[in-house]
């Protein structure tokens, strides 16, 4: 279990890598979709397949609008040299980095391992869960019971968008005469 | 333990996507995977070992569930994930139309 | 937007409806099995962007459909905070408390698939708002490409 999981991480990784590397942008886009791809696996393997629904579906709605924004703008990565003031970005990104994933393993102590998860809010949702929001499955009894004021600033936050996506792409000058 | 610190490398892949590249599009890539690899940490964390998905069938009342909090939060995190990254790439699309160029550094010497 | 070949057409045409009717499957239950409004909007706006995709359109057209899809986007939203403050309006005439988000029907027996009160309502608005977001968010872009190459002509 684990060890699939690591060998899926690794391929996701590179993935990763190849998608920010790659000279053509079509095919950056093409190997951001391993990512998203794995991700619906990992969540099959780690028993969530509410999530595993939802990603399979956005991750190809979000390739489909990626790869008509690529093909309608360039395809071409920026040539240009890579100027001298970069590199001081470059170092201090890169002790960004190091000093995030040494504060991360620190932190690592706080959580228990893997696969030993103590519930401790969840515990109420699984036992009283049921009786208390009616729904067989927690996780929709979580979302809309427990939870609905989130569940309506999330929906808001979609509106939102929708919105801010349409002022910005659909907005006419006004027609100087 | 590796499986955290894998997930946190993904993270700082997209970071350093963020951090480095000077192309608008993979800048909104990198916070794709920045996105995608939070996400996953949660669902991680909230991961035990032989527990079935939380839904209460009949004859499983008494089963070992995994954690259901994090998956309803993560549910919802998902579906904005993807509004966010087509407001910004509409955003690329009209800065590439005024500008003819997605490249940052001559976005930033072009204006004013 | 030019169409695709009569193959894609053809097999658009059978497998479409039945995408349709999962992503209805997957929405209405949302409270018996994996699922619920998030991933049958989803579903549900992937086969209508598999339509636009196989048979295309005009921009006249299209920005119908827009135009409908984003009234049935604020229609979903609308219905949500109605159902949520349902307790609230109906308190006025029976005797409930005044509480947001309270689930004012009855829960029935758990694992039917009339139960749980309001979420089966909630889910089935949710469904409507995501679908339509996403499928608003899509035709926003294809109608941005359309109009640049009818410059171009």
């Amino acid at each position: 279990m684990e060890i699939l999981l690591i060998v899926l991480f690794i391929l996701m990784i590179a993935g990763a890598i190849y998608a920010l590397e790659a000279k053509d942008l079509l095919s950056a886009v093409v190997s951001y979709g391993i990512v998203g791809f794995g991700l619906v696996i990992c969540f099959l393997l780690l028993q969530a397949p509410d999530l595993a629904i939802v990603q399979i579906v956005v991750e190809t709605i979000t390739l489909i609008i990626m790869i008509a924004v690529v093909l309608n703008t360039t395809r071409e990565e920026i040539k240009d040299k890579v100027p001298q003031s970069m590199i001081v970005y470059a170092v201090l990104g890169l002790i960004f980095m190091f000093g995030f994933i040494y504060f991360f393993i620190l932190s690592l102590n706080g959580l228990s391992e893997f696969g030993k998860h103590a519930t401790r809010m969840a515990t109420e949702y699984i036992q009283g869960g049921v009786k208390g929001s009616g729904s067989i499955n927690l996780v929709t009894g979580v979302v809309l019971d427990y939870r609905g004021y989130d569940t309506l600033g999330e929906i808001t936050i979609l509106f939102t968008a929708v919105i801010g996506v349409l002022t910005v792409l659909r907005s006419r000058g006004r027609k100087k005469e | 333990m590796i499986v955290f610190i894998l997930c946190v490398l993904l993270f700082l892949v997209g970071l350093y996507g963020v951090l480095i590249k000077r192309n608008l599009i993979k800048i909104i890539i990198g916070l794709a995977i920045m996105e995608y690899s939070v996400n996953l940490f949660l669902i991680l964390v909230g991961y035990r070992d032989k527990g079935t998905s939380p839904i209460v069938t009949k004859g499983l009342e008494n089963a070992l569930f995994v954690d259901p909090l994090p998956q309803a939060m993560v549910l919802t995190a998902i579906v904005i994930g993807v509004a966010t990254t087509a407001l910004l790439l509409g955003i690329a699309v009209m800065i590439y139309k005024k500008y003819g160029t997605f490249n940052i550094r001559k976005i930033n010497e072009l204006k004013g | 937007m030019k169409g695709m070949t009569i193959i894609v057409k053809k097999v658009t045409q059978i497998i479409a409806g039945v995408i349709f009717l999962y992503g209805l499957y997957i929405t209405i239950q949302g409270h018996l099995s994996p699922g619920g409004g998030f991933a049958g909007g989803t579903i549900i706006a992937g086969s209508f962007i598999l339509l636009v995709l196989a048979f295309g359109n005009d921009v006249l057209g299209l920005v119908k459909k827009e135009i409908r899809s984003s009234f049935i986007e604020a229609l979903g939203i609308f219905l949500f905070i109605l159902t949520a403050s349902g307790a609230i309006i109906l308190s006025f005439y029976l005797n409930y408390d005044k509480i947001f988000f309270k689930n004012f029907l009855t829960k029935g027996v758990p694992g039917e698939i009339v139960s749980a009160g309001f979420i089966p309502l909630l889910n089935i608005f949710i469904g409507m708002e995501v679908a339509a977001a996403l499928f608003t968010l899509f035709l926003a872009f294809v109608i941005k490409s359309e109009e640049k190459e009818e410059k171009k002509k």
